[in-house]
Parts: C-alpha cells; structure tokens; sequence
C-alpha cells in the first residue's frame, strides 16, 4: 500500500495518522476493559459521583458544542442570513459528528448500554427530565443525519434523493430549533433536583436558561473555531464562495456571540441577586465563579467586541477559542467542580486515567471522521451539479 | 434587617428589590454595548 504512495501525495505516516493511531489503539484496549470489567475496572466513579467527565465533558460539552448546526441553520434559513450559507453544512456536519459522539460516550457511561433504548419501550417516563433529554437527543441526531444526508448524496450522484432532503430543508431546521431549545436547557434542569449538591454560586432555578444561551455561545463560538481549522488544514477543499464568505461569517457570528455573552452575564448577575447569594463571593467558590464569569464571560465578550469594531479576524479567532474553554470550564463547573461540594476531599471525584482516555477517543474518532467526509464530500465547496441551487 | 429573613416574604421583598434596581443599569448598559457594537453598520 505505501510503496504506491506517489510523490505528490502525502504519506500516510502523518503526524496526525500517527496521534490518532496511537490514540485508536489505546482506545480500544479501555473498550475492552470497560465492556469486560464493568465500569469500576476504568473509572473513579462512586455512589456520590455516578456522573463524571463522561457526562461531564462527553455529553454536557459535547452537546453545547455541537450546537452550531441549529444556530447557523435557523441564522440562514429561518432568519434569512444567507450570506452565512457556506457555513451551514460544516456546522451540520460538527453537530452531527457531536450528537453521534455523544451517544457512543453514552455507551460507556451507562452501566446496561443495551438498555439505551428504554425509556422509550418499558416505560412512559413522560414527567422525567431525563426522558426528554433521551427523547430530544435520540430526535435531533436523526434531524441532523437527515439534514447532513444531502452531502453524501450529493456525493454517491443520487439525485432524487438528494432532492427530496432539500425540499424538507425548512422542516428539519424548524424541529432542529425546537428539539434544541427542548434537550438544551433540559440538561440544565437535570441539576434543578440537586439543589443541596450544587454549589448556591452555580445552582439557580435559571440554569436551563443558562445552559440553553451558553448552547447559544458554543454555537456560535464553535463555528468561528471550525471555519478557522478548516481554513488552515482544508484550504485547497474550499471554493470562492467559502472563501469570500469566511470573513462575514467570523464577523457576523463573533458580533452575535458578543452580544449573547453581555445577555448571560446580566442574567448572571440578575441569578446572584434574586439567590441572594452575594455573600459566597467572598469565598474560594467565589472567586473560581469571579474567575468564571469574569475571564471567560464578561472577557470575551469585550474581546468580541473589539474585534468586531476594529474588524480584527485572529482576535475573534483567539476568542471564539476562550468562548469555547469558557462553556467548558461552566460544564465542569456545574457537573464536577461544585458538584458535591460540601463533600471532603477524599470523597471527591477526579477522574481516572482512563476515563480521560475514553474522552481523548472519542474525540478523536470525531477528527477522523471529519476529515474523512471533509476531503471527500462537498462540505466546503458547492458540488458541481447543483451550484446555485440554494 | 441584617441579612437575617424571618419569612420568605421578606426575602422575596429584599431580593425583588436589588433585582429591580439592577435592570435599570443592565437595561442601560445592553443599550449602549449593542450600539458600541453595531455602530459602524449604523453608519
């Protein structure tokens, strides 16, 4: 196979190739171990902390993440901002990729994967959170596939099919919107039971808010980061209209992201305030929260800001990477770090090595699967057959 | 009231209060952050 390599072609023993080998390899030995030792034989988790970075960074950070592909497509077919349209498909694709990763974390983290499917077949369930979590996930990874289908077949030349998914483009965005707003700030509310493990700095009866408007952000945020990465690693693969585009897109998306992140900070405050709950700011939490808020919500979005008035790409560009370390460093916040928090130390939860490795897994598995369908199907340029079809 | 509340009317009433006197700045200061940040396609 590689004496075939050609010289004009990169060999396949790429820094990247080698990583995530390495990366697959080791993967796989946790699978094993997970699905043949149970999960005590991987990770640290206990009765007082059933949920770690599988649910923490896995499923809360990878939700809010993937949530660029009903932000952009309700931006450009719903509100009609069609100078946005080439960032539609890559962030159909990132959201797909997301919600597909997510429920393969799933897997890990419940202790009977095979009983994924019953809360949906055993019983109703209808007045649990956790249902409608179950429930919006399951329907929005099969409104993004359907949504993402119209680019492998565009690329297998299946036209009519093809055509039939354009046609429903409207529809699935309008179920895309409502299934978000729905699984967003359910994942919030599913804290809303644990009043006395939450840390009163982070438990607020608003957290499905909070978490619905930081999906907002990440979405935001992660399309500006993606459209960035793509440019550097998959330039050759973008036509004109992509290329002309990815400059709007990064100012438009960095001003929305701005204004969305002054929106949560006063709403945060707003939180603080009815919680009465001033008086905690003086503490260690406080200042972590202080450092929270303050770097990684009020920070960027004055970053934004400049940006957007000084017209400055690489500073949005480095700010849409805070926005994103900022939703990530929330979710740990609320999942792990003041989680639990009047627990002493050794009775709190780090994670074991491998539950991290898992993480590094599936994240990887979603860099390879990107760039599988980046380099073949038309994600970031307009197939010939149907340029000008929008 | 020295941060003590003897009924949750009470506390109601108190948080009420700081949080209707804090949407006037936030009201005030959304205002003038949209208008510093989309000045320029005013123009």
């Amino acid at each position: 196979m590689f004496e075939e390599t050609t010289p004009g072609r990169k060999s396949f023993f790429s820094l990247f190739n080698i990583c995530a080998g390495i990366i697959v390899v080791i993967g796989l030995y946790i699978t094993y171990l997970r699905f043949t030792g149970g999960l005590e034989a991987v990770t640290n988790l206990s009765d007082y902390n059933p949920w770690g970075i599988w649910i923490g960074f896995d499923l809360l950070v990878g939700v809010a993440l993937a949530a660029g592909g009903y932000v952009t497509s309700a931006a450009v077919y719903i509100f009609g901002m069609k100078r946005y349209h080439s960032a539609v498909r890559p962030a159909i694709l990132t959201g797909f990729l997301g919600y597909a990763l997510v429920v393969l974390a799933l897997h890990y983290d419940v202790g009977r994967p095979w009983r994924l499917p019953y809360p949906f077949i055993m019983q109703q369930g209808t007045t649990s959170v956790l249902f409608e979590v179950a429930a919006c996930v399951a329907l929005y990874l099969t409104v993004l596939f359907i949504e993402f289908s119209s680019a492998p077949l565009e690329w297998l030349g299946l036209k009519r099919a093809r055509n039939i998914v354009v046609k429903l483009t409207m529809v699935l965005t309008i179920l895309g919107v409502i299934l978000s707003t729905m699984h967003q700030s359910s994942l919030g509310a599913l804290f809303l039971i644990a009043p006395s493990k939450l840390h009163p700095l982070w438990y607020s009866p608003f957290i499905p808010v909070y978490f619905f408007i930081t999906s907002i952000i990440a979405g935001l945020s992660m399309v500006i980061f993606e459209s960035t990465l793509s440019y550097r690693f998959f330039k050759h693969k973008m036509d004109e209209v992509h290329l002309q585009e990815k400059n709007d897109i990064a100012l438009g998306f960095g001003k929305a992201a701005s204004f969305v992140l002054a929106g949560y900070f006063i709403i945060k405050i707003f939180g603080l305030s009815s919680g009465n709950n001033w008086h905690y700011l003086k503490t260690d939490y406080g200042t972590w929260y202080l450092v929270e808020l303050l770097g990684f919500v009020a920070l960027p979005s004055f970053l934004y800001a400049i940006g957007v008035r000084v017209k400055s790409l690489n500073l949005i560009k480095w700010t849409s990477v805070l926005a994103i370390l900022g939703i990530i460093l929330n979710r740990f916040n609320v999942c792990l770090i003041a989680f639990n928090w009047h627990l002493p130390s050794s009775e709190r939860y780090f994670p074991h090595w491998m539950e991290i490795g898992i993480s590094v897994f599936i994240v990887t598995l979603g860099l390879i699967a990107f760039r599988f369908i980046v380099t073949r199907m038309p994600i970031l340029y307009e197939h010939p057959d149907y340029k000008d079809a929008h | 009231m020295d941060g003590v509340f003897y009924t949750l009317h009470d506390f109601m009433i108190h948080t009420e209060n700081i949080t209707y006197l804090l949407v006037i700045p936030a009201l005030l200061g959304i205002t003038v952050f949209w208008r510093l940040l989309a000045g320029k396609d005013d123009n």
